[in-house]
């Protein structure tokens, strides 16, 4: 039961430069938890204050942009920042600041960096950071604290943001005294982006901020109860390889940990080794091509038929970097009932937590999958090739019957999932698209195609309305030179749309398309589904035929963007283009669609994913079982 | 429900036992009884976690203990190999007639009365948990006034130190 064995250095120098530089294993201590992110310049000793010393470890770590906003407890570190080389983004409300941060690291990889004041400013910062932790996303979020004198007097804006934040936090630290701040900044990078990701709060006292210090570069890090482990057992590995050869009807489960942990490159070689098909999760949409023929869809509650189908069916799951989440199994007792299960993470918690593992493997899929290909090739080559064409033969049959689509709504109004498909095909797939929550993630999850990883980014298990906009300003930041789609629902769009105000005056052009069904969208369709159509406070009189408060349109000129409009299905091409020719400001488009369009397929809640329905009542057709 | 009992260092940090505690309650685990303290090691304590669990259970206990940042390591101690001590002092009532019959059980369990007055004694007892329940229901009818007791303390049988080979690991 004691922790793992030491992470590989060369892995670890891989993971701080965020991309594969082998040469940097030289320059990597050979204690892997002395791991500085960033450049590790050499820094003499030097007098500094604390919050000179906060500004510093920032470049010293190789931050470029951070979003936040001041106030009382964070002012000191606020006034070196003005003469520093690191982009601050003042945002409209904390809250941006910290989607601003995950959307920043979902496409870059690096961690994004979120900074607030104490009390109201910290937990602002809250919901971000918890969505953070669910969706295993590197973030610092560095706030100010009362005085270390007063902390614990109720003082004015005194919040105990670490203890408030201990749930859903990876790691936190409270720092009282200046001489900590490099080695606990140092840490928290460290503890965000290694490992399973996630989020770690730095709360620093005024006095920390405004006392001397003195400052050197590269600090120690010393976190022995920290041993990520990395390469994959070769026992496991050699079991996972037997199964693998054994299997007639095997799946590759794939998740999140793929797109975490760069290793798409490695997932499509091990895919085509052994012609096994491929769902990717909610959080792994492209991971893996959407249109390579062995990518049978998402799988989950709004998953494809074939997805769904071949993981209840399967008699092999290859889960690489997933965590049976209960939006995927369903009824978790009648999920995937005759598979085996190979189950490999960098988090050990998540082995065997929901589903039982036959083959656990404990690493970075990073490592593994190669390691696994290596092993799978020996087993092939000593056993045989397996032969998959039953499985193959019915699967796609599935994939053919079974298809994503929609039928067009009675009202006459736009379908969403036509403006969402449109988006996705005339962008292109080098563009980034960043959902907010309910039908819209949902459509936007199943009719664009995804072709890259980074290019998808959504509050996946913390579902967090208004992650939109700040996560779509803080990916175009990241990736300034992509087009960046916030793809948004009326509801969620009034929760953050201030940032607009933010990406406007720091020149971030994102373009925001709100699927405006006038309603929260997905709360109505389980009230049409299983409250008899009763619509108790789903109504937001934002769309056709209402009110329309607030006007989307006048919205975005009152903060300086282009405002569009788009009513009828001859125009979504012209206006699509149009949002696309605009460069120089974000743009919002009020696509006025309609208030009865649902999400389908749907594995209803509290059954099992064999009750999927292709719409309303409606179940596939499973005579082609075998 | 199976009784376990953990042993986990800890760096000694302020909230380290707040985040232990904070991720029982967070995770619904149920912890039967807790020890924390200091020991050989400068900046290590150790605590001795009983935990109710059911089944697999005990390996998502452990395994999310582990992902504490301050942990640096847990050993499961099952009593056979193992000591495994409760510590309790107990107010119970005694007056000149009944004195001698409550020092009397106290002997009988090695336990020591460490305070008199005119009407009740204090004793202090050591042992298994087993032990000093016993010890509780020989006293019972007397009149137990006040009792307080310790979280269980567990060490390893035998030459082995757990924090040896943990701290040279780091």
């Amino acid at each position: 039961m004691s922790k793992g064995s030491p992470a590989s250095p060369a892995l670890m120098a891989n993971k701080s430069a965020g991309q594969g530089g082998h040469s940097a294993a030289g320059i990597v201590a050979p204690n892997p938890t002395s791991a500085v992110v960033g450049p590790n310049n050499v820094v003499a000793p030097v007098r500094m204050l604390g919050s000179e010393a906060i500004v510093r470890s920032l470049e010293e770590l190789g931050v470029k942009d951070i979003f936040g906003l001041p106030g009382g407890t964070i002012l000191p570190t606020y006034d070196p920042l003005m003469a520093s080389s690191l982009n601050h983004v003042l945002v409209r409300h904390e809250q941006g600041a910290g989607h601003a941060a995950e959307g920043y690291a979902m496409v870059t990889g690096q961690v994004g960096v979120c900074i607030a004041t104490s009390g109201p400013g910290a937990t602002n910062l809250v919901t971000p950071i918890m969505d953070a932790h669910m969706d295993s996303v590197p973030l610092v979020a560095i706030t100010g604290q009362v005085a270390s004198g007063v902390i614990g007097t109720d003082a004015f804006q005194e919040a105990d943001i670490v203890g408030i934040t201990m749930p859903i936090t990876k790691h936190s630290y409270l720092v009282t005294n200046p001489e900590d701040i490099p080695r606990v900044l140092a840490e928290a990078f460290h503890l965000a982006s290694t490992g399973r990701p996630g989020p770690v709060l730095v709360d620093i006292a005024k006095d920390a901020q405004q006392s001397h210090m003195t400052f050197s570069w590269p600090p120690v890090i010393d976190l022995p109860g920290y041993r990520p482990v990395f390469r994959g057992h070769s026992k496991q590995l050699r079991e996972a390889a037997r199964l693998i050869g054994e299997a007639k009807k095997p799946v590759l489960y794939v998740g999140g940990g793929i797109i975490k942990s760069h290793a798409s490159a490695e997932l499509l070689e091990l895919a085509e080794l052994t012609g096994a098909p491929v769902v990717t999760t909610l959080m792994a949409r492209g991971a893996f091509p959407d249109s390579h023929p062995q990518h049978v869809g998402m799988p989950g509650m709004h998953g494809t038929v074939s997805a769904v189908t071949a993981l209840q069916q399967s008699d092999l799951l290859i889960t690489l970097g997933a965590r049976f989440d209960d939006r995927v199994t369903g009824v978790l007792s009648s999920f995937a009932p005759h598979a085996k299960v190979i189950h490999a993470d960098i988090d050990p918690a998540e082995i065997s937590k929901n589903r039982a593992a036959d083959v656990p493997i404990v690493g970075s899929v990073k490592e593994i999958i190669p390691d696994l290909a290596a092993a799978v090739k020996a087993e092939f080559e000593a056993n045989g090739t397996p032969d998959l064409g039953d499985w193959w033969a019915f699967l796609g049959n599935l994939r053919d019957t079974y298809p994503l689509g929609w039928t067009e709504p009675e009202d006459g109004l736009m379908s969403p999932q036509r403006v969402i498909s449109r988006i996705g095909e005339l962008t292109g797939p080098e563009g980034v698209y960043v959902a907010g929550v309910g039908q819209h993630q949902m459509w936007a999850a199943q009719f664009i195609k995804y072709e890259r990883p980074h290019s998808w980014v959504n509050s996946g298990g913390a579902g967090t309305m208004g992650y939109s906009v700040p996560a779509a300003m803080g990916a175009k930041v990241g990736n300034p030179d992509r087009v960046v789609w916030a793809i948004d629902g009326d509801g969620c769009f009034q929760m953050t749309n201030q940032e607009l105000a933010t990406c406007r005056i720091n020149n971030i052009p994102i373009k925001v398309a709100v699927i405006n069904n006038s309603s929260l969208g997905m709360v109505r369709q389980w009230q049409t589904l299983f409250y008899e159509s009763r619509y108790s406070n789903t109504d937001l009189n934002t769309g056709h035929d209402t009110i329309h408060i607030p006007d989307f349109v006048k919205l975005a000129d009152a903060y300086g963007c282009v405002g569009l409009r788009c009513e009828r299905v001859e125009d979504i091409d012209a206006t699509i283009q149009k949002a696309l020719s605009i460069n120089d400001r974000p743009v919002v488009i009020d696509f006025v669609v309609s208030p009865d369009s649902m999400v389908w397929p749907m594995v209803p809640s509290g059954v099992s994913n064999d009750q999927i329905q292709v719409a309303r009542n409606m179940t596939p057709v499973w005579e082609e079982e075998d | 429900m199976t009784r376990h009992t953990l042993s986990v260092l800890v760096e000694d940090k302020p909230g380290v036992l707040t985040r232990v505690a904070s991720m029982f309650a967070r995770r619904a685990f149920n912890i039967n009884s807790l020890a924390v303290g200091p020991t050989e090691v400068p900046g290590v304590s150790r605590m001795t976690v009983v935990v109710d669990a059911k089944g697999d259970l005990i390996e998502q206990v452990t395994k999310q203990l582990n992902k504490l940042v301050n942990v640096i390591k847990i050993v499961e101690l099952v009593s056979d190999n193992s000591v495994q001590r409760d510590h309790i002092l107990v107010k119970v009532r005694a007056d000149a007639a009944t004195r001698l019959q409550v020092t009397q059980a106290a002997d009988l369990f090695r336990a020591s009365v460490v305070d008199v007055s005119t009407d009740s004694l204090i004793i202090e007892a050591t042992g298994h948990p087993d032990k000093l329940t016993a010890l509780l229901n020989v006293l019972e009818p007397f009149g137990i006034r006040e009792i307080v007791q310790s979280g269980t303390l567990a060490i390893g049988r035998g030459s082995r130190s757990m924090s040896d080979r943990a701290l040279r690991a780091s």
